[in-house]
């Protein structure tokens, strides 16, 4: 099961060029559905325009290459952000899960489409290892750790147009597991499968401009101006650290707000 | 100056929403980031500021009593039991303050349920609970004696 290509075998019902063609169109979906997205919020404008201000303020100016280096592997890489373990385990797993996922799947369908060109069974491996480490970190995530469940007490079920991104990567996800593996022991509900599975991943990269998909590209964009803030002096206008010892350590525990 | 959130900065980790006292900032329905919900009903009392890991709130005044350009913004260094203020003037002059907001560590204070329960005899006395243990105080707590009182006069 882990080891067999589920397009390959899907070729026999879906020629290759439609299924390459729905992954270029989808491609082209998150382009359009982000570039809405940032000229309706204006959050590059936002962006270019504290750059310049910044810039007219005669603040000094800083290397850019080792914050930009810093900024994609702490902040991108490891997801250094967040001040909740909990969370950016989730969040990595998800979102290396997510990585691994697309790119085996885009090798799958374009490289290894038919039975006539196997390919190494380790792309298929991958493409299950990456499945289900979205589903562990976005299941987690789902039903343990958001905010609104964690900290506000709302049941895990009430669903809000936040969950959008979360509910489609995770239904997308769930029916092409389900999907492959009822391929696999030629269920007569593959088809079905199929279908749920092609109508939420439709969902997932065509709703990019209504759900946070596009913090992918404003998140590190905002970490970047962040540490480009500290490393030149103005620090957002904080205040600089206080002059003192660390010595009383922390009690911060996680918020329960009920 | 009632607070707003940066929604770039703020990963919504919901901390500002657990310690707001007028119960105003909320979980974004589309973003899952924090928001102030109202901010004319803001006490202004920036615990969701000093609260924020990421310094993703900060505070503007209503712009027809307070003119734009200034910066009032706020550090809490829990390790360093410290708060510190910068006020930028639109003039372009700066004040710096640093408070210590601490004595002891974090989490060295008891709290009322980690003593032991108080005993009937206990409710008699004139002490409250834990005293004069919990002041430090040996040999019961200071008092006038009763031949040190003055007497009342007629």
């Amino acid at each position: 099961m882990f080891t067999s290509n589920p397009f390959a075998e899907l070729s026999a019902f879906i020629a290759p060029a439609v299924m390459q063609t729905y992954v270029v169109l989808m491609i082209v979906l998150v382009a359009a559905g982000t570039l809405f997205d940032i000229v309706h919020k204006g959050s590059a404008k936002y962006f270019f325009a504290n750059w310049r201000k910044s810039r007219s303020k005669g603040t000094p100016q800083v290397e850019l290459a080792s914050i930009a280096l810093q900024t994609a592997v702490v902040d991108v890489l490891a997801s250094g952000e967040f001040c909740n373990a909990r969370r950016r385990v989730a969040h990595l797993l998800t979102m290396y899960g997510f990585v691994l996922y697309v790119v085996t799947t885009a090798v799958m369908v374009f490289r290894y489409a038919t039975p006539a060109t196997p390919g190494p069974d380790v792309w298929p491996v991958l493409w299950w290892i990456g499945g289900l480490m979205i589903l562990a970190g976005g299941y987690w995530f789902w039903f343990f750790i958001r905010a609104d469940v964690a900290a506000e007490g709302n049941s895990p079920f009430r669903v809000m147009r936040a969950d959008l991104f979360i509910l489609s990567l995770l239904a997308s996800v769930t029916l092409a597991l389900i999907w492959a593996y009822a391929q696999t022991r030629g269920s007569s509900w593959t088809h079905a499968w199929f279908a749920l599975y092609v109508i939420a991943t439709t969902v997932l990269f065509g709703s990019v401009a209504w759900s946070k998909f596009a913090h992918m590209f404003f998140k590190p964009a905002a970490a970047f101006e962040k540490r480009v803030s500290y490393a030149n002096g103005t620090r957002s206008n904080l205040p600089a650290a206080a002059d003192k010892l660390e010595q009383f350590g922390s009690a911060r525990t996680a918020p329960r707000h009920y | 100056m009632p607070t707003f959130v940066y929604m770039t900065k703020c990963d919504g980790c919901g901390h500002c929403v657990d310690i707001c006292p007028s119960d105003i900032m909320h979980i974004d329905k589309t973003y899952r980031r924090a928001y102030n919900i109202e901010p004319n009903m803001c006490w202004e009392c920036y615990s969701c500021v000093k609260a924020c890991p990421q310094n993703a709130i900060d505070v503007r005044g209503y712009a027809d009593f307070a003119p734009l350009g200034h910066s009032v913004r706020v550090l809490r260094e829990e390790a360093k039991a410290t708060i510190s203020w910068k006020l930028k003037f639109r003039d372009g002059r700066e004040k710096d303050f640093v408070s210590p907001i601490r004595t002891t560590a974090w989490g060295s204070i008891k709290g009322p349920a980690e003593y032991p329960a108080p005993r009937p005899e206990d409710f008699a006395r004139q002490e409250l609970a834990h005293e004069p243990e919990a002041l430090k105080v040996s040999g019961g707590l200071p008092a006038l004696r009763r031949d040190q009182l003055k007497k009342a006069t007629a």
